[in-house]
């Protein structure tokens, strides 16, 4: 197995397809959209795929240290360029390919005109532990 | 096969057996973590065979546990005092006992996620996974809260009296967190409450619970299909549970009979006030308004003042909310909500869905954000129309 996160940007992936903010779509689309995304985390639970999934507030801050006995430096919120986490799933799958289809169809959950969305998901795998037989 | 357990009944046994063996001597963090040992081997042994003396048989068993964590401990010398005497029958547990339990965990010494950890365990009998897991952090970290808490209050001896208001506002914690994982908070917040106003005589004690019932009773018309968040106007009050509502409303009106107001009683009035109206339509907004300036002259709070804003809208019109609602910081939490709320009442609706869109990215839960979500696109679909 091997874990894989899904990221969804609100800022900074290229434009989907049917690329219309959710303050458009008629409440049943937004109804089906939400619908649609518990499906999909179900069905990861029932099939021993799943392992988190957490949304994220648009609103951030970049903060740093500036040394010895000051407080720490912060730059924000956001600027309008800046690349910008939405949420995440985390999926524990057999193959790169299970995790591709998966994010295939998450990409695909429906947005204005109860059309999918076609949005562009960010795929990374996971940097796991050394397995224990390495020769 | 077996029985099951009945765990509530044990978990209200936890604070009496804890409170005996601080009694006989024990220090608060041993003690406390022998009464969790007792619990686990009741779960484990209760079913083949359950003691006729539930609260003797944990007593006896936590004792025993006791002792053998002294044994092992270093402190040889004061163990084998402790070990070599019997204990005497300890006296009747009080609800003293249990009373200096709460303050105890509510001690103003400890962050509020600490007092919630401990109030969960000590007074409630839950086991360190069980709060781990309604909380959503991991167990090795919910387990270190505990300790440190435990370490906290360990200089602090029980008998000193607390502050109850202490008390109140960590049992309000643990019902505001509401439902996740296997334990229902909002429902152990509101045993312990009950528990907690067995054991003293106190409006505000009274205030809480008839809050928590109030508010409990409306829980299962508050979400919709997929936990769809269904507001106040739009729930189907046949869903209310009017034995809750009646129940939180005798509390109610026999605390206020008291004459000794306070912020929980002013919001279970509110509470009830909104339990009391068989339709939206015909809720007594004016009465609403006025708890709300009570309740401004008791916290001073302008999330209060924010929450006044939308029932001075209902009493007195949309206009007349906005006014109100002029003066305050619109850097306040779900200011921009009710910013929305009202420009719609007044009919500016092109303000209102940006507003709602505003209020949407804002929301602190999911919920909360979708249902934004959806007020802002009713409004555009109606706008572009």
């Amino acid at each position: 197995m091997a874990k894989y996160l899904l990221l969804k940007h609100y800022r900074g992936a290229p434009a989907a397809v049917n690329d219309v903010p959710m303050d458009q779509w008629t409440p049943e689309e937004i109804s089906a959209h939400v619908q649609y995304m518990q499906d999909f985390a179900d069905r990861l639970e029932g099939t021993g795929e799943f392992v988190d999934s957490q949304a994220l507030s648009p609103e951030g801050t970049f903060v740093r240290y500036d040394g010895e006995g000051r407080p720490p430096v912060t730059d924000g919120p956001f600027a309008e360029t800046k690349d910008v986490i939405a949420g995440w799933m985390v999926i524990d799958v057999d193959s790169y390919q299970r995790a591709l289809e998966l994010a295939g169809e998450l990409s695909a959950a429906p947005g204005a005109g109860g059309k999918p969305i076609h949005e562009w998901l960010e795929l990374r795998p996971f940097l796991g532990a050394p397995p224990t037989i390495t020769e | 096969m077996t029985s099951q357990v009945d765990e509530v009944l044990l978990r209200s046994l936890t604070p009496n057996v804890l409170g005996i063996l601080v009694r006989r001597g024990a220090s608060f963090a041993a003690a406390e973590d022998a009464v969790q040992d007792a619990l686990a081997e009741a779960v484990r042994v209760w079913p083949a065979g359950p003691p006729r003396d539930p609260k003797g048989w944990l007593v006896t068993v936590a004792w025993r546990k006791f002792l053998d964590g002294t044994r092992a401990d270093a402190a040889r010398r004061r163990r084998e005092d402790l070990a070599g005497e019997e204990p005497a029958p300890g006296p009747a547990p009080s609800a003293d006992d249990k009373l200096q339990l709460y303050f105890l965990c509510a001690h103003p010494s400890l962050t509020p996620a600490s007092a919630v950890a401990l109030t969960l365990r000590a007074v409630g009998g839950l086991t360190t996974r069980q709060i781990a897991q309604a909380y959503l952090v991991p167990e090795a970290t919910m387990a270190q809260r505990i300790s440190r808490a435990k370490r906290t209050v360990s200089g602090e001896r029980l008998g000193q009296p607390g502050d109850v208001g202490t008390v109140l506002r960590v049992l309000y914690l643990v019902f505001n967190e509401g439902y996740s994982g296997d334990v229902d908070l909002a429902a152990e917040a509101i045993r312990l409450t009950r528990q907690l106003a067995a054991a003293i005589d106190h409006p505000e004690v009274s205030g809480l619970l008839a809050l928590m019932l109030l508010h409990h009773a409306r829980r299962a018309a508050r979400t919709g299909p997929g936990g769809r968040l269904v507001p106040l106007a739009e729930q189907d009050r046949r869903r209310w549970d009017t034995r809750l509502i009646a129940e939180g409303v005798g509390i109610l009106q026999a605390a206020l009979a008291r004459e000794r107001l306070g912020e929980f009683q002013a919001q279970a009035a509110i509470a009830a006030l909104h339990a009391d109206a068989p339709r939206t339509g015909e809720t007594d907004w004016v009465q609403i308004v006025e708890w709300y300036d009570e309740l401004t002259r008791l916290t001073g709070s302008p999330v209060v003042q924010l929450n006044r804003a939308v029932a001075v809208g209902e009493a007195d019109g949309a206009r007349a909310g906005l006014a109100a609602l002029a003066g305050l910081d619109p850097a306040l939490p779900r200011h921009a909500a009710v910013a929305a709320y009202l420009h719609e009442r007044d009919g500016d609706l092109a303000t209102a869905a940006r507003l709602y869109a505003q209020a949407a990215r804002q929301a602190p839960n999911l919920p909360e954000r979708d249902h934004l979500t959806r007020q802002a696109a009713r409004l555009n679909a109606h706008l572009n129309r």
